[in-house]
């Protein structure tokens, strides 16, 4: 080793062994998995390296989890590890999790050996196919002299253009210690029928510019493809340019920071009254990785009727598939948005006022005004004798993690509470099940990114329905020593579907309550190992929440357990079949009378 | 509206599962299907026919593209093209009716390429509509068995669909 001549003899390895050396090859930390029969000799082959460490979970669906988060957290894809059959259909949930919300991860599975593939054999499934309709693209090993190039090119396609997961499936012949192939890792890879769009259109970015500057009440709609595509910063520094307000999906919170008071929030079903409006009264809208999904459309038929639509997307399906765009741009969003300031910037300097003072000073006081009339409540505060409401129970823990927490949460009326109230002042911050909606992601989720931060302040926003969904990672918590900290919103109840029931099927809780029922959440984390904290009247909200994110348990998982009311409901909420701007604003109110204050 | 759509893909194990998982998945409909290697072989050439209109049409063919063993697509029916159809047809031959088919299979101009005592079966090319003319003509009354290949297309000129 280490003379260039030993470099040009390929070692000869097995296929675990390869597997394995492509991993550390290809820069992995850390393969999230769980053992079993067919994966043994790749397990056995992590035994004897020290490179790339991996984490022992409690459940297959978990290990998704964390490697998704860890993806989301760092812009690294995220390696997952389980054998063939339970052990790959328990890792379909994470997988499909990840593909919605376009997160790069690379999946190996283990397999029966070639010669049982169809056979009906134990722990056998065609991975492949189940995965199919929720991977980017997927292998099936079948040689081992393939797995080097095999996993250069997942980790090509699962980080460029739109990602996504992409599964390996291994046979177990293929990784046979007796079995041997030259190990030479592949530097660049090519594939013909892959060319992801790079660039976009530079006419298409001039009529962009020409739309925005001419525009009277222009708006941004930014979404997850900033946080993923790292272009936080060209936007936020564009929408600066600009001047105009913007509004963030879900999945794009933190690309632009939200304590600013150009953001109007989170646009759509939850969204705010302020972000719903100005969409709906919009003439220019400027998408930017951005999807129109149909939780923030409302009734596509009925959507943002005078606006002319600039959609900024890498991935050509996305554009007008929900919404036709009058300008469509396919690229990555940073060159996009690169080349679109470099535009902006020389137009200005040619004509300083090309953007309408008077135009932009009218739609700013339409915008203070819906604000005043109908925006979130920041303000309220917990009153002793009262119940804890959870928008209040988000703002303390806003308070007590100085707003720089990761926060992730898991899917619910406290996932929509946190995207409301914690003003994510960073991407890759908030980290949640946008598109699959995925309950019990938030603990191995928060567990994932706490392995990629380990000093960080990390923070699960969850309900006691998402929790006990993967709570037994509260046992891996303990091996490996991770200092997340739990916020359980129990509101005793599967609190969205009871909201929905209470709104649309004449308040009839069919399944949706189980109070009588719940576990004591502090016993349960001590049994764990972990320290529990409840809360139960308004008055020790605060003083929980500084204990948990004290020093003296920085290095413990804490478990804060805070009963809220249960009969709160979410709003804004989006009223079905409307438009952006039809809006329950509470149970009694919507946004539809009073002629849309 | 009837569309041809021709794909060059990848001659691998489970590309073309793809192609159809993603028409089952999105619920895009399938008329028709052939596919076969090329004189590359390492390239498949798919045809299918769909109905949608144009904004479907462009979403499928958007959604082909992204499979990362799609290495072309093109809609024949945007511009000139041949389209051709092969059938089988197996059909009851007896008494009187055998003449009559045999004419009927020769305005067509079918080929009869089997015959028992009783029976005939005949072969013809040509686009679907035509092979939906002749099984009208032949009758439900006499026919044993259709087989048809799906619509297989190329374009007129000297356009070329190559990786």
């Amino acid at each position: 080793m280490g003379t260039d001549k030993s470099r040009d003899v390929a070692e000869q390895l097995s296929g675990g062994d390869m597997l394995i050396r492509a991993l550390q090859d290809s820069g992995v930390e850390y393969i999230f998995g769980y053992p079993g029969g067919s994966a043994l000799h790749i397990y056995d082959a992590i035994f004897r390296q020290q490179k790339v460490e991996h984490i022992l979970v409690r459940h297959e669906q978990a290990a998704t989890h964390m490697a998704d988060a860890y993806a989301r957290a760092t812009g690294k894809p995220g390696v997952v590890l389980v054998t063939s059959g339970p052990g790959a259909t328990n890792a379909i949930t994470g997988i499909a999790t990840a593909y919605m919300d376009s997160i790069p991860m690379v999946v190996i599975s283990g397999q029966v050996p070639s010669a049982l593939i169809g056979t009906d054999a134990f722990q056998e499934t065609d991975m492949v196919g189940i995965s199919r309709p929720v991977v980017k693209h997927s292998f099936l090993i079948k040689d081992c002299s393939e797995l080097p190039a095999v996993v250069k090119k997942a980790f090509h396609i699962a980080t460029t253009g739109r990602p996504g997961p992409v599964v390996i499936d291994v046979p177990k012949d293929t990784t046979d210690p007796d079995i041997t192939a030259a190990y030479e890792f592949p530097r660049s890879v090519t594939l013909r029928s892959y060319n992801p769009a790079v660039r976009g259109n530079g006419r298409q970015i001039r009529k962009a510019v020409e739309i925005l500057l001419g525009a009277k009440r222009p708006i941004i709609y930014s979404g997850g493809g900033v946080i993923q595509g790292n272009a936080a910063e060209l936007l936020t520094s564009v929408t600066r340019t600009l001047g105009c307000p913007i509004t963030s999906t879900l999945m794009g919170l933190g690309g632009f920071p939200g304590d600013d008071e150009q953001f109007l929030g989170m646009l759509g079903m939850h969204g705010t009254y302020e972000a719903n409006m100005a969409m709906h009264h919009a003439d220019a809208i400027f998408a930017v990785g951005a999807r129109f999904d149909d939780r923030v459309t409302n009734n596509p038929g009925s959507f943002c009727p005078d606006a002319k639509i600039i959609h900024v997307d890498v991935d050509p399906a996305s554009i007008s598939k929900i919404i036709p765009a009058d300008v469509p741009i396919v690229g990555q969003v940073h060159n996009v948005l690169q080349e679109l300031q470099d535009i902006l910037h020389l137009e200005l300097e040619k004509q300083p006022e090309a953007i309408d003072a008077q135009a932009k000073a009218t739609w700013w006081q339409q915008i203070r005004d819906w604000r005043e009339a109908h925006g979130l409540d920041h303000e309220q505060r917990p009153q002793p004798g009262k119940p804890i409401l959870p928008q209040m129970a988000v703002q303390a823990v806003y308070k007590a993690t100085g707003g720089n927490a990761y926060v992730t949460s898991d899917v619910g009326q406290h996932q929509m509470f946190a995207a409301q109230y914690y003003k994510f002042a960073e991407p890759r911050r908030w980290i949640n099940s946008g598109g699959l909606g995925t309950m019990g992601f938030g603990l191995p989720a928060a567990m994932g990114v706490q392995f990629a931060f380990p000093d960080a302040t990390v923070v699960c926003i969850t309900g006691e329905g998402s929790f006990m969904m993967n709570m037994q990672e509260l046992s891996t918590c303990l091996q490996y020593g991770l200092p997340v900290k739990i916020v359980n919103l129990n509101n005793q109840a599967l609190g969205m579907v009871k909201q929905w029931q209470d709104m649309q099927y004449g308040g009839r809780h069919s399944q949706s309550t189980y109070s009588d029922s719940l576990p004591d959440f502090k016993t349960l984390v001590e049994a764990f190992g972990h320290v529990g904290i409840k809360v139960e009247r308004a008055e020790d909200l605060e003083p929980a929440l500084t204990q948990a994110f004290s020093p003296e348990l920085k290095n413990r998982t804490v478990f804060v357990d805070i009963w809220v009311d249960p009969e709160e409901h979410v709003y804004p909420m989006a009223i079905k079949g409307g438009s952006m701007r039809d809006m329950y604003l509470t149970k009694i109110t919507t946004s539809q009378q009073g002629d849309y204050i | 509206m009837r569309h041809i759509i021709a794909v060059l893909l990848e001659n691998e194990a489970g590309a073309l599962s793809r192609v159809i998982g993603l028409f089952a998945q999105r619920n895009y409909n399938i008329e028709s299907l052939t596919v076969a290697p090329t004189e590359d072989e390492t390239l498949s050439r798919l045809t299918l026919t769909t109905l949608g209109d144009d904004s479907k049409i462009e979403q499928i063919i958007k959604h082909l593209y992204k499979l990362v063993e799609v290495v072309k697509v093109v809609d024949l029916s945007d511009s000139e093209h041949v389209e051709r159809e092969l059938l089988l047809i197996k059909v009851r031959a007896e008494g009187a009716a055998r003449a009559e088919i045999k004419r009927t299979c020769d305005i067509f101009r079918g080929q009869v390429v089997d015959v028992t005592s009783s029976s005939y079966t005949v072969q013809l090319s040509g686009p679907s509509d035509k092979l939906d003319a002749f099984v009208r003509a032949i009758g439900k009354t006499t026919i044993l068995e259709v087989v048809r290949s799906g619509v297989s297309g190329i374009s007129r000129g000297d356009k070329v669909l190559s990786a």
